[in-house]
């Protein structure tokens, strides 16, 4: 057992805390960038490819460099302490993962040979307006002399506007498909919106769209899309962790340097047992979204959705109590859209309600109690 | 990064596994797996099995007993002894006065007292805390005044844990009361049949008694009882209170616990039927589940990342985390035997099953975990102290 970094990953987490810390050097730099379509800065998602790091997670055949959930999840913490607007998680992660396990040799390494090199950025329309998240669709596929089409509305879809390629779950016989959609496709309208933390969503409303499956046509990819969301939901709990570490440190040195009734904020017990209770929460996050990609990394994959679901569950209490008592303890200023921790906490709220919240995967757990004597983290 | 422990590591789990499951005698085992208190005789008979097999005292150096084991097997050790329903060493023993002694007595006193000390053939009791001097500890009042080759003690100690069994007892008395507070205070060995030493019993909220006063009246104890050096008592206290803190995290009987409570709860519903239906149960049960998984990770954290010798900085949150998760446990028991809790009085001929009856006085009695060991507010000055650097 180790849950420390060897050198390369202490290596890869300097470069990319290097890179993004230059890249948002202020919140006031990232206000900026999200104030404008597509809402990131196209230049650090380039700078973010010729590092590699796009392509982390992928086979080298496939045109990325082999790496794993470890690599992952340094990327997206850095991605986290800043808040970068880029798409890591839903374009890299997510929507990437989907390809690499159920695309084609050839739809590999077309698509993740692209979003690798930074040129082409794909989106996961899965969520509909009445799904909440269930993992079944209601837009329907249909087939007809070898074509596909795709008819329904999916929203709100993360990234959707923008997206260079659209990935979209439907019904097909027998479950649930995947299918490439190209953003030029007949019948299909995106309206693209701004989210509450900076981010963009659209509406996507496909009309009889022609679509490509992804992989073997008609296949029910249902187990592949769990997996995929597992993969993500645990990164989504390292940029969390990236962010909560942030608020907690801002909390800290504004808890040390604003004064008050001429004496530093500190000097109140009131105050720094509640940043102390930030740090426990901190991390206990830490402590699960760690074993998590460790169960990811080489423990049983028949373990996966549930460690990713625990992941998700601590990580939403602690970025709920961390994100309120980050603005709580600041006062005033930590209201302000000038100020960082309000952007952190609206990010925290953001993971939290993507691909379920704490409330969904504590339903989810408790209905497996009954299974188990103890929860044993090893193997 | 790696999940797996590794073959020895894996190989040693097994080995206390078997060891705790067979080796500690089946009446001990089932008196706290029935969350039942155990008898003096129990405790004494259990950790002498453990003294025996050589792992009563595993963190003490190796020439008076203890074992070369990294961290990450003595948290195994602690972890599978608990799972196991087996009472841990006497703390007062095994983590308080024994290795204190070795660190810091003499060649003298190591060999009259350590091996006697690890395997309980003496009962320690705890003699620090006063009436007035509680998580402010150096504040102690009890002095020592040297009288030829004899220390005359005079004083009062309290909330001494099962001070009631104690054959001796180690205190902290005030030996210079001319300098700083922290700067006065010695570590003195007392023979508890000693004359003008008294020991009252303190009941408590749950009806028990565990804890007790001490009353020290003209106490002559021999100047070869002192360890180390006199008015060094405080650093010496410091170095103990560090190590009560390591593995303070019950979270090996709290999860055993717990899977009691929701075994218990299976047929705990109206005639009989599973409480675990009812979502609002369920959902704590997982959440808790889910906590103690997040606990016991960062315990795995601090020990796996520990072994340059320096505290790993998340160590502060298990006795806060921990102390708080195992009364959620005492309190989710209560929950679950509903109406049946009340029946704390009933013998034999009630209908009341024996677990229901015990669910309130544990609950009141685990009050206390957040409270000892410094209590947790305590221990969010120190994070907020030591880790965040606020320092009022």
């Amino acid at each position: 057992m180790d849950f420390t970094l060897d050198s390369e990953q202490t290596a890869l987490r300097d470069a990319v805390r290097g890179l993004l810390g230059k890249a948002y050097d202020s919140s006031e730099t990232r206000r900026q960038v999200t104030k404008t379509d597509p809402g990131w800065d196209e230049k650090t998602w380039q700078r973010l490819a010729e590092m590699g790091a796009l392509g982390l997670p992928f086979a080298e055949e496939d045109g990325g460099f082999g790496a794993g959930p470890v690599e992952v999840a340094i990327v997206a913490e850095e991605i986290g302490r800043v808040i970068a607007p880029e798409p890591y998680v839903e374009a890299v992660v997510l929507a990437g993962g989907l390809v690499a396990a159920a695309g084609t040799a050839e739809q590999r390494a077309e698509i993740l040979g692209a979003l690798a090199e930074g040129t082409l950025v794909p989106a996961f329309a899965h969520t509909e307006p009445a799904s909440r998240y269930s993992e079944t669709p209601t837009v329907t596929a249909t087939t007809s002399g070898g074509a596909w089409t795709l008819t329904g509305v999916k929203e709100p879809v993360l990234g959707g506007g923008r997206a260079d390629l659209l990935i979209v779950s439907a019904l097909v016989e027998g479950g649930t498909g995947l299918f490439l959609v190209q953003p030029d496709a007949a019948g299909l309208t995106r309206t693209s919106y701004s989210t509450f933390d900076g981010g963009r969503a659209a509406r996507v409303a496909l009309d009889a769209t022609p679509a490509t499956p992804l992989g073997a046509p008609g296949a029910d990819q249902s187990a592949v899309i769990a997996t995929a969301i597992a993969g993500a939901q645990i990164a989504y709990g390292h940029e969390s962790l990236g962010a909560m570490a942030f608020a907690l440190e801002t909390t800290t040195e504004y808890l040390k340097s604003r004064k008050q009734f001429g004496v530093p904020l500190m000097t109140f017990q009131a105050l720094t047992f509640r940043a102390a209770d930030m740090y426990v929460s901190l991390e206990l996050a830490r402590s699960t979204v760690t074993w998590a990609t460790l169960v990811q990394l080489d423990g049983d994959p028949a373990d996966l959705h549930e460690a990713a679901s625990r992941a998700k569950l601590q990580v939403s209490k602690a970025g709920r109590h961390i994100g309120q008592e980050a603005i709580q303890l600041h006062g005033g200023i930590g209201m302000t859209a000038e100020y960082s921790v309000g952007h952190y906490t609206s990010r925290l709220t953001a993971i939290d309600h993507a691909l379920g919240d704490g409330r969904h995967h504590l339903t989810a757990l408790s209905r497996t109690i009954d299974g188990h004597t103890i929860v044993d983290p090893l193997p | 990064m790696k999940l797996q422990l590794s073959p020895e590591d894996a190989a040693f789990r097994e080995e206390m596994h078997a060891f705790f499951t067979t080796q500690i005698p089946q009446d001990i085992r089932e008196t706290v797996a029935a969350r039942r208190e155990l008898s003096k005789e129990q405790i004494v008979r259990s950790m002498q099995a453990m003294n025996a097999a050589g792992i009563a005292v595993p963190n003490w150096p190796v020439e008076w007993g203890g074992k070369d084991w990294t961290p990450l097997q003595r948290h195994i050790w602690h972890e599978e002894m608990q799972l196991a329903g087996v009472v841990p060493p006497l703390a007062f023993n095994a983590s308080m006065v024994g290795p204190v002694i070795a660190a810091f007595g003499s060649q003298e006193i190591k060999e009259r007292f350590l091996p006697k000390t690890a395997n309980l053939d003496i009962w320690w009791a705890q003699g620090f805390s006063e009436p007035d001097a509680g998580s402010d500890l150096a504040s102690l009042r009890t002095t020592a005044v040297k009288e030829g080759d004899e220390y005359v003690v005079n004083g009062q100690k309290t909330w001494t844990t099962l001070g009631q069994h104690g054959d001796w007892i180690f205190t902290l008395v005030r030996t210079d009361p001319t300098v700083k507070k922290q700067a006065g205070i010695s570590f003195l060995l007392i023979d508890m049949t000693s004359p003008g030493l008294t020991v009252r019993p303190i009941e408590l909220i749950d009806g028990s008694h565990e804890v007790n006063e001490v009353f020290f009246d003209n106490v002559r104890v021999p100047v070869s009882n002192l360890v180390g050096e006199e008015n060094k008592g405080w650093d010496y206290a410091k170095f103990l209170l560090g190590n009560e803190r390591v593995g303070v995290a019950p979270v090996g009987s709290t999860k055993r616990t717990l899977a009691q409570a929701k075994e218990y709860a299976r047929t705990a519903g109206p005639g009989g039927t599973s409480l675990l239906e009812d979502p609002l149960v369920a959902a704590e049960i997982a959440e808790l589940e889910n906590d103690l998984l997040a606990l016991e990770l960062t315990a795995l954290r601090v020990v796996a990342n520990s072994a340059d010798g320096k505290p790993h900085p998340a160590s502060s949150v298990l006795k806060l985390q921990g102390t708080v998760l195992q009364q959620a446990v005492t309190e989710l028991w209560v929950d679950l035997a509903g109406p049946n809790a009340l029946a704390t009085g009933a013998g034999e001929g009630s209908d009341v099953p024996d677990l229901a009856r015990t669910t309130t006085p544990n609950y009141l009695n685990y009050r206390k975990a957040s409270i000892y060991g410094g209590s947790n507010e305590v221990q969010r000055q120190i994070i907020a102290g030591t880790i965040l650097g606020l320092r009022g």
